[in-house]
């Protein structure tokens, strides 16, 4: 009896679920249908990049339909998974962002992978343009020995576990050692170093998943040292990054002074916010002599320039020590180890090919693109009419939100002055994307989603609990 | 059934609401959004009570165009922007986390403005075609002294790399 009813209720809920799933995607196609909206347009990937063109073009075009086609069941990309959860105030861009997809001339399609559930060639017969946004899902290698152990882990990688990007909960970082080691300078590694540094009590007020706040609550890590190729002048962190270090409670930086023999004679060249960076980084040098003598008191952060990556040894690192040449770090003879429990490679993303149909750059890891305009042929430089390629996808991992921003709305542009040339038809009527045999998530499936977290974030006192498996999420979207 | 029932009300009850009540909003004011909006935005969008509170200022959009526009003392010139249609961006709604709002100010007004703080400083370190004029927009509230202001929007960048980049190594 009790198991008949148990699957009459699984029928039920089934039924249901379905119910919710289609309904749902139907609301969608109704609110669309009745805008009167002629101009199909597909974008792939629901991060800043593909966000910020559907507002362009929503805003410039008021006879387009657009439609974001997302690989996750939840939106946002990097804005979610990649931004440090101790930054909340870079993602209240997310608020823009609904705004653009309550708008009843968009839909949004989660769950579905361009190159598995859709070819690039039935986007492009189903809409009149399709725009390019997946982002750069991919990092660059040292290309040195042993590095496929699981104690070298990606920047990325580990961005990604504390952040719960499905997938990255099985990471597993073993922090049980005294010395993290991350490979480069950029923003990414300072928030690594930052995440693995800062207080836990801080940490827990943010949307950090429970299971990364869990293994950061035994870390033995005392040390991380950040070791660029280069000198500090060509540092690639920014001031307020590095500001936010220095202000870590119960965190000593220590910097290298034979590290800067010559910098400050060389301060009135440098511009603005070269000037700024390095007179910061003077300054905390200075601070740290007068230190000298008191014990430290507890966690340290090592900025080391000058050692290119040369090969990984059981818990330790060995460094080439390079001069600058024409502003290059050219390596010596001479070499240092470091003690690495960890090693953290940060040295950049690169972006992945979708679908073979895409004209793709596998050594620079990026869609071979004309200002935006997706290439036919590299050599002629003939485009491919109504396909485009925005964000890092198109201009390589660089440049913060303000550039990627601006990168969206020129590629937007763009595809808006390709149809007034009438470069490509828009005239054949599209029927844009149909989902089949498919678990879809749609805007309201993420409102689902997003309630449940912020419900269960809050009885934690958090912003948000993430929910970490594509499974849940899709329980929990109704789908 | 009955939750299917229910179900469908709710989401016929949605399309309503997407048709009808949405375009109204947005003409009405867009700052019923979110409770965070309404904090952030709300006062630029009253009307000056008296003309003492008036101050008069001009935004230089990307494309070069003058737009001239009545704002009050108070007024965020970022929110400022938002009421009269002008492509300001706001990312991080005025939480000083982002370089959206970057603006240019007319040198002899430079003085005028309060001096930026650190943080607004290390934004504006990252921005883009940074100049000496450099603010953001967020961080500019209108008194009586800036009547007559000039605010120019940088122009977008169009920094695509395509063959031939090669990424900065770090």
């Amino acid at each position: 009896m009790r198991n008949f009813i148990y699957s009459r209720r699984k029928l039920l809920l089934n039924l249901y679920s379905n119910n919710f799933s289609t309904s749902a995607i139907k609301t969608q196609n109704v609110q669309q249908a009745t805008t009167g909206a002629t101009k199909r347009i597909c974008i792939v990937g629901a991060g800043p990049a593909g966000f910020y063109a559907a507002q362009y073009l929503l805003k410039q075009l008021s006879d387009c339909a657009v439609d974001i086609v997302e690989k996750l069941p939840v939106p946002f990309g990097l804005v979610r998974f990649g931004v440090a959860p101790d930054h909340p105030e870079v993602k209240n861009v997310i608020n823009t962002f609904t705004k653009t997809a309550e708008n009843p001339r968009l839909r949004f399609f989660g769950n579905v992978t361009l190159g598995t559930d859709v070819t690039l060639q039935e986007l492009r017969d189903r809409y009149h343009a399709v725009l390019l946004t997946y982002g750069a899902d991919q990092d660059r290698e040292l290309q040195l020995a042993n590095e496929e152990q699981p104690r070298i882990i990606s920047a990325r990688k580990f961005v990604a576990w504390y952040n719960g990007l499905p997938g990255a909960e099985q990471l597993q970082p073993d922090l049980s050692g005294r010395d993290v080691t991350v490979v480069g300078q950029g923003n990414v590694a300072v928030d690594v170093a930052r995440m693995l540094l800062s207080p836990l009590d801080s940490l827990k007020l943010t949307d950090t998943t429970d299971y990364a706040l869990e293994a950061l609550a035994s870390s033995k890590v005392e040390r991380v040292h950040l070791v660029g190729r280069r000198g500090p002048l060509q540092a690639a962190f920014t001031i307020k990054e590095l500001r936010e270090m220095l202000k870590l409670p119960n965190v000593d930086t220590c910097w290298r002074p034979e590290d800067f023999t010559g910098i400050a004679d060389q301060l009135d060249k440098l511009q603005r916010p070269r000037k700024r960076l390095t007179e910061l980084m003077l300054k905390s040098l200075g601070e740290q002599s007068n230190r000298k003598g008191t014990p430290s008191i507890g966690k340290q952060f090592l900025p080391v320039f000058l050692r290119a990556p040369k090969a990984i040894n059981q818990n330790e690192m060995e460094f080439a020590i390079t001069e600058l040449k024409n502003n290059a770090a050219v390596a010596t003879e001479a070499t240092e180890r470091l003690p690495a429990n960890l090693i953290l490679r940060s040295i950049g993303y690169k972006s992945s090919c979708a679908d073979a149909a895409i004209n793709f750059d596998a050594q620079r890891g990026h869609v071979c693109n004309l200002q935006g305009r997706v290439l036919k042929d590299n050599s002629s430089k003939s485009v491919e009419p109504g396909l485009y390629v925005a964000g890092w996808l198109g201009t390589g991992p660089t440049g913060v939100i303000l550039t990627t921003m601006n990168g969206a709305f020129a590629v937007a542009k763009t595809i808006c002055d390709d149809i007034a040339a009438k470069s490509f038809d828009t005239d054949a009527l599209k029927p844009g994307f149909e989902p089949a045999n498919k678990s879809v998530v749609t805007w309201s499936g993420w409102n689902r989603i997003d309630q449940y977290e912020r419900a269960v974030g809050k009885a934690k006192g958090k912003p948000r609990e993430k929910i970490v498996t594509i499974q849940e999420m899709l329980r929990i979207a109704g789908v | 059934m009955f939750c299917l029932l229910l179900r469908h009300t709710r989401n016929s009850r949605q399309i309503i609401f997407k048709q009808f009540l949405k375009p109204q909003l947005n003409t009405v004011s867009k700052g019923l959004h979110t409770t965070k909006l309404l904090q952030h935005g709300e006062y630029e969008w009253k009307d000056p009570k008296s003309p003492d509170e008036i101050v008069n200022i001009t935004y230089v959009d990307k494309d070069g165009k003058r737009i001239k526009v009545q704002g009050k003392v108070g007024d965020n010139v970022l929110y400022l922007a938002h009421r009269h249609g002008i492509e300001m961006e706001g990312a991080c709604e005025a939480s000083l986390a982002c370089t959206t709002c970057h603006v240019y100010v007319q040198h002899n007004y430079l003085e005028k403005l309060s001096e930026a703080d650190e943080k607004e400083d290390d934004l504006l370190d990252m921005a883009p075609f940074l100049r000496e004029n450099s603010r953001l927009g967020c961080q500019i509230v209108l008194d009586k002294s800036m009547e007559g202001m000039e605010l120019e929007l940088p122009k977008a960048t169009r920094n695509f790399y395509v063959d031939g980049h090669k990424p900065k190594p770090h």
